[in-house]
């Protein structure tokens, strides 16, 4: 698939999230609209996976990190055939399998529970080491937000891939320079993370995270460290008042700003 | 079952558990080991020594610790994760909640030098609270032996449950109760001894001083049933409901926190099930002072004679409500 396609179903997933956020009364609509071109390219381009058969040994393992964007892994495993489609409309209802932070018990194509910050790349360390360990030859992709690298087991885990040569890991930090309540830099501010990285051992890729042709090939990039890719995304992208203002990570949008987001997401699939 | 006389020489768990787990990995090459720097501690050499490639060393590092074990199972490999007790459970509790008890991931959590095995390090390396903290997660079996016997057959049982387990060890030396070739069974209890005056319960390190203790009793005239129970998760109800009804009072040893450890959880199914009197001896709710393990327990009173006066008393409030 192609870059203007692939573009073309990240707007569709942004438009869905975003009606299902709208319909849930809540969600984290900021970091969903700055991660889905990733999840998009990850899904629909480079993970090898097989819906009808989630659990296949040999398959990509992605793992959410930031589980709080929940909602847009949700509707991309709708998209890609994981779960129905019209499922994502039961998003936070009482009894949903689609609670505000994934259950890979529950939900197919999830691989673990993410939620609590700092635990995705650790487990995904874990991944990568076995495939090294069995012959396996899946390769393991991690998302985490850039405030969530301030957690310190992402830093135990990062020296650990490096110690075990882990060339089949990629780790993506969305990085859209916001977290809940202020920006990382008025916060504990860890940018910029390429030194910090390459310091551990790591390859360090810079892309802009909310382009589709410098995503995808950053993605598909193999070396022989483990990689991180330093996404700049933007928080709320795609939608012009949410773009990176610090109220929408988990604000919900009221009816008059609901049609003017849909209209410009509609105008961008036009 | 009253046959049963605990030997004299005492053996050291972590011998019972690197020798089952050195022999099944021979012929499961999926048996990985992962430890936190702790490869003497854990007696993980031997292991090591044979496989080299499967002994994963996350160094200190806790939380990657529990979380890369959780990533080896869900690349099919069926990982034990060792680490002291004090460490493994409380440095990483969130990693055991989410990444493995939540997520269902087939991890075999091995917490070595438990209780206050590590004694005169004093309480930062005591796991005084890990059946608390462990024992109210979901789809986490919590499992405590007695003896290098029961050890040996709990990390066979262990390596075949497909799931999530806790495996308390301690280093400390302790007396083999159970006989050879004892199965392990999940949530289920073993009657060491039978009486009807009172029920002792315990599991661990302190199973062999109810024996004891069981003994002094006999001595008086008092026969207690003495109850193995290792499995503190899911609680073995059935014996526990017996006990109750059959002797009228239990009395629980554990070395561990008074609070939310072996006797909670026996409490909470008398409350609700057979109401009749208990006594719970463990660490009373405090950072314990400076002593070895064998020292300590003696300390909260369970040495035998300690236990042995405990049931006394319990037994006195059970003719007082008569």
């Amino acid at each position: 698939m192609q870059p203007n396609d692939l573009d073309r179903i990240a707007q569709q997933i942004r438009l869905r999230d975003l009606q299902a956020v709208f319909e849930a009364g809540a969600g984290h609509i900021g970091g969903e609209m700055s991660a889905i071109d990733i999840l998009t390219a990850l899904y629909f381009r480079v993970l090898r996976v097989w819906p009808d058969q989630p659990k296949h040994p040999d398959r990509d393992r992605f793992v959410l990190s930031k589980g709080h964007v929940a909602l847009a892994l949700y509707v991309t495993l709708a998209k890609r055939g994981f779960i129905p489609e019209e499922e994502v409309a039961t998003f936070l209802k009482p009894h949903s399998r689609l609670n505000g932070h994934p259950n890979c018990n529950k939900v197919p194509g999830v691989e673990t529970n993410t939620g609590p910050l700092g635990h995705g790349l650790p487990v995904a360390v874990g991944m990568a080491k076995a495939a090294k360990l069995t012959g396996a030859t899946y390769r393991t992709y991690v998302l985490t937000g850039d405030g969530e690298m301030q957690e310190g087991s992402n830093w135990e885990a990062i020296a650990s891939a490096a110690q075990f040569g882990l060339d089949n890991l990629t780790l993506i930090i969305d990085h859209n320079r916001f977290q809940q309540g202020a920006s990382l830099k008025d916060t504990n501010n860890l940018a910029p993370f390429p030194a910090k990285l390459e310091a551990f051992g790591w390859d360090v890729t810079e892309i802009n995270g909310n382009a589709m042709d410098e995503i995808v090939p950053a993605l598909e990039n193999r070396g022989s460290r483990p990689h991180c890719i330093v996404a700049h995304t933007n928080k709320g992208h795609g939608i012009s008042f949410m773009q990176d203002k610090v109220d929408w990570h988990h604000k919900v949008p009221n009816a008059e700003q609901y049609k003017i987001a849909v209209a410009e997401l509609s105008e961008a699939l036009s | 079952m009253n046959a049963i006389t605990p030997s004299p020489k005492l053996h050291d768990c972590r011998d019972a558990f690197v020798a089952v787990l050195e022999r099944l990995g021979a012929d499961n090459p999926k048996i990985v080991a992962v430890c936190n720097d702790s490869v003497g501690s854990s007696k993980l050499g031997g292991f090591k020594a044979k496989w080299p490639e499967r002994l994963v060393n996350v160094g200190i590092a806790e939380q990657a610790l529990v979380g890369v074990g959780a990533g080896l199972a869900n690349g099919g490999l069926l990982p034990f994760v060792c680490g002291a007790a004090c460490f493994l459970t409380g440095r990483s509790l969130e990693q055991i909640k989410a990444d493995i008890a939540y997520s269902n991931a087939n991890v075999k959590l091995i917490g070595i030098s438990s209780g206050m095995a590590y004694g005169e390090l004093g309480p930062t390396h005591h796991s005084i609270e890990d059946f608390a903290w462990t024992r109210v997660l979901p789809n986490l079996p919590v499992v405590a032996p007695c003896d290098s016997i029961e050890t040996a057959a709990a990390v066979e049982w262990a390596a075949s449950y497909d799931g999530p387990v806790f495996l308390r060890l301690s280093r400390v030396g302790v007396p083999d109760l159970l006989p050879e070739g004892h199965k392990f069974e999940l949530g289920k209890a073993n009657l060491l001894r039978d009486g009807d005056a009172v029920t002792l319960v315990a599991n661990g390190t302190v199973t062999h001083r109810m024996m004891k203790a069981a003994a002094i009793l006999a001595e008086q005239g008092i026969q207690a049933r003495v109850l193995n129970m290792a499995t503190v998760r899911p609680i073995d109800i059935a014996a526990v409901v017996s006990a109750a009804r059959d002797t009228g009072a239990i009395l629980t040893a554990e070395e561990h926190s008074t609070f939310g450890g072996l006797g909670s959880a026996i409490a909470e199914v008398v409350v609700a099930e057979a109401p009749v009197p208990m006594k719970i001896l463990g660490v009373p709710g405090i950072f314990p002072p400076t002593g070895s393990a064998e020292f300590l327990l003696d300390e909260f009173g369970m040495a035998p004679a300690g236990i042995a006066q405990a049931a006394v008393d319990l037994i006195a409030r059970k003719s007082s409500r008569t």
